[in-house]
């Protein structure tokens, strides 16, 4: 059973028109029916189309978000041969939260890391949501930096709402794990690329976003903070998260136009969570041309030009 | 020229208590201990309270005269940014908040960048000032730690960062956010230069800059009881409605905690800092360099030492 969010309901309505139409085809007059059904499924992907053309920032980050979108390990599945993940930070504990491995991408040795959040209760649980504490950041280090020495490339997924606040995760120095985490991503003399392929929020994402090149999907979104935040700091409660989504600017379209994202990987009409595999597919393309891209510079190269590219954002605008 | 340089001219000293502004009857409430205090102890006291040894928060001019020998540094001019990005309006308008912030600080924004010498070793300094929206990281603030850290690579000289701040700015939306690698590749260029990198936590710290340039120092110095963490105490409370414990997030807790070296008094900021960058740019000690107190004593109250500057307006 698919769910539909709020804005959805009159694309909704016309399937479940479809659906008993269909229902009643079996019995009855399948021919006249069945016109009719076409007639109202094109209406209805049209109507699909109308919708997913206007989406407001505070509507994509609900297709951001959406619990059927596609996450980490759908991505690693279908394009990480031999996935092996890596578990630990050798100084605590492990953190499913962020998840790390070594694979072949398309015939290349790679190290790849990301946010998982989960796709039911129980492994939305057990991966914290996506919002990782110290150890998730220290386990993307230790990856990182391992893949650094073999000389692998690294592959960031960023999904997460933020990194985790709690008491725990103050105690064992949360913020110097996501600075760290940057740090080591921008020293890598081994080209990196981060795709935000749902939510990419705040410092934790930029602790595994500070990359080569950084591809966002058309409805994920990329902020400073969730809108629920910005809105509790600046308007004093949560109510306006709807207002700071559209004023912080948030959507791909934005982040391209503001040169923080190098380009957008199209979803199909309706969001990525209903041709999963298409767009995992487009990812792994745009992913690979820009690993061939980066192929063949020195390891100063890729550090200089990573550099560049950062120092540049904001000063072009 | 800066408004720095227009009221503090290179080359003037700040001993004379004469030229104070303000009334020397004025008495200060301090609102955290509920102390009453005579504003010319404060400031004579580089604002910590006389009583209770409260380490008030100071304003970057204070801080960087207060810092430097004799009180003079020389003020390092910073890049402009692109005004209002996102033309970003709260129950505000961002432009708005900007211009009086301005005008109660007289700051172009949240950082203030010096050179001058501590113990006669010279050193580059920026400084957070919290009264400027809270001390957020925007562009101009980015900039302007960029601007401090690069500064140092081309003096070779240590650089000294004074954080106090609220986290990222949210009317700069995802620029705010870019500051964190922003920075974090001028501190990586500081280390390449093998300068020394002295991070001094001042209350308060939180959010993108702790998780960036404040937390990759060489030593990282804490003043007592300062608040310093990613996420805060309010945030943390409503998330998992829970009681946080005592002492949470302050200075000393950070300390036990394994991320911050020394908790340091005020009044032993400049000997501490002096001593250990002499020792990591392998300087020797002046002959007239302040006693060196037992590590237990840092944090706590002691004489200002001679070469401390009275600080009076």
């Amino acid at each position: 059973m698919r769910s539909y969010l709020e804005f959805e309901k009159p694309w909704a309505d016309l399937q479940g028109k479809v659906q008993e139409l269909k229902a009643i085809s079996e019995t009855g007059d399948a021919a006249a029916i069945g016109d009719e059904i076409g007639r109202l499924e094109a209406k209805a992907a049209h109507l699909l189309s109308e919708i997913y053309s206007k989406l407001t920032p505070w509507q994509r980050t609900q297709v951001a978000r959406h619990q059927d979108r596609p996450h980490f390990l759908d991505y690693t599945k279908a394009l990480i041969d031999e996935f092996t993940p890596l578990a630990g930070d050798r100084k605590f504990a492990e953190d499913a939260a962020i998840m790390a491995g070594l694979g072949r991408f398309r015939g290349r040795p790679v190290a790849v890391v990301g946010h998982e959040k989960g796709s039911d209760t129980e492994s939305r649980i057990r991966h914290n949501f996506g919002s990782a504490r110290p150890e998730g950041y220290r386990k993307a280090t230790r990856l990182m930096e391992m893949a650094d020495r073999f000389d692998l490339p690294v592959i960031a997924l960023v999904d997460t709402a933020g990194a985790y606040p709690g008491i725990d995760a103050e105690e064992r120095g949360q913020a110097e794990a996501i600075a760290r985490s940057t740090e080591t991503s921008l020293g890598l003399g081994v080209p990196n690329v981060a795709v935000i392929i749902g939510e990419g929020g705040s410092g934790g994402a930029i602790a595994i976003a500070a990359a080569n090149r950084v591809y966002m999907l058309q409805h994920a979104i990329y902020s400073v903070s969730s809108p629920e935040a910005a809105s509790s700091i600046l308007w004093h409660d949560a109510s306006h998260a709807q207002e700071a989504a559209t004023n912080m600017k948030i959507t791909s379209d934005d982040l391209l136009r503001l040169k923080v994202v190098d380009a957008i990987i199209e979803e199909p009409v309706g969001g990525a969570h209903r041709e999963p595999e298409a767009v995992i597919r487009a990812t792994g393309d745009t992913i690979d041309a820009a690993l061939r891209e980066l192929d063949g510079a020195s390891r100063e190269d890729i550090r200089r030009m990573r550099r560049e590219k950062f120092l540049a954002i904001g000063r072009t605008l | 020229m800066s408004w720095f340089n227009k009221i503090v001219p290179p080359g003037i000293r700040f001993g004379d208590r004469k030229k104070r502004d303000t009334p020397e009857n004025l008495w200060v409430k301090i609102p955290e201990t509920g102390e009453m205090v005579f504003h010319r102890d404060l400031v004579t006291n580089d604002f910590v309270v006389p009583g209770s040894g409260f380490h008030m928060r100071m304003t970057a001019a204070h801080r960087l005269r207060h810092f430097f020998d004799g009180g003079v540094w020389d003020n390092v001019a910073l890049p402009d940014v692109p005004p209002d990005p996102l033309r970003f309006r709260d129950e505000r308008r961002y432009t708005d908040r900007v211009r009086d912030a301005r005008a109660k600080t007289g700051l172009e924004d949240s950082v203030a960048v010096g050179t001058g010498t501590v113990e006669e070793l010279p050193m580059v300094a920026a400084v957070q000032d919290f009264d400027f929206m809270g001390g957020t990281l925007g562009m101009a603030a980015g900039e302007a730690v960029i601007k401090g850290l690069q500064t140092a690579c081309h003096l070779r000289r240590p650089f000294v960062m004074f954080t106090a701040s609220g986290g990222a700015r949210m009317q700069e939306g995802i620029l705010s956010l870019m500051q964190m690698p922003r920075t974090t590749i001028a501190v990586q260029q500081l280390r390449e230069a093998g300068l020394p990198y002295i991070v001094v936590l001042t209350h308060p710290t939180f959010g993108g800059v702790t998780a960036s340039y404040a937390m990759l120092g060489d030593i990282h110095i804490a003043e007592p009881g300062a608040l310093i963490g990613f996420t805060g105490p309010r945030v943390i409370e409503n998330t998992i409605r829970e009681k946080l414990p005592e002492g949470f997030q302050r200075a000393e807790y950070l300390r036990d905690h394994g991320m911050v070296d020394l908790v340091v008094h005020r009044h032993q900021l400049r000997p501490t800092i002096a001593r250990i960058c002499r020792i990591l740019m392998k300087v020797e000690a002046p002959a007239a360099a302040a006693p060196v107190p037992a590590l237990a004593d840092l944090s706590q109250e002691t004489a200002p030492p001679e070469s401390l500057p009275i600080a009076a307006e």
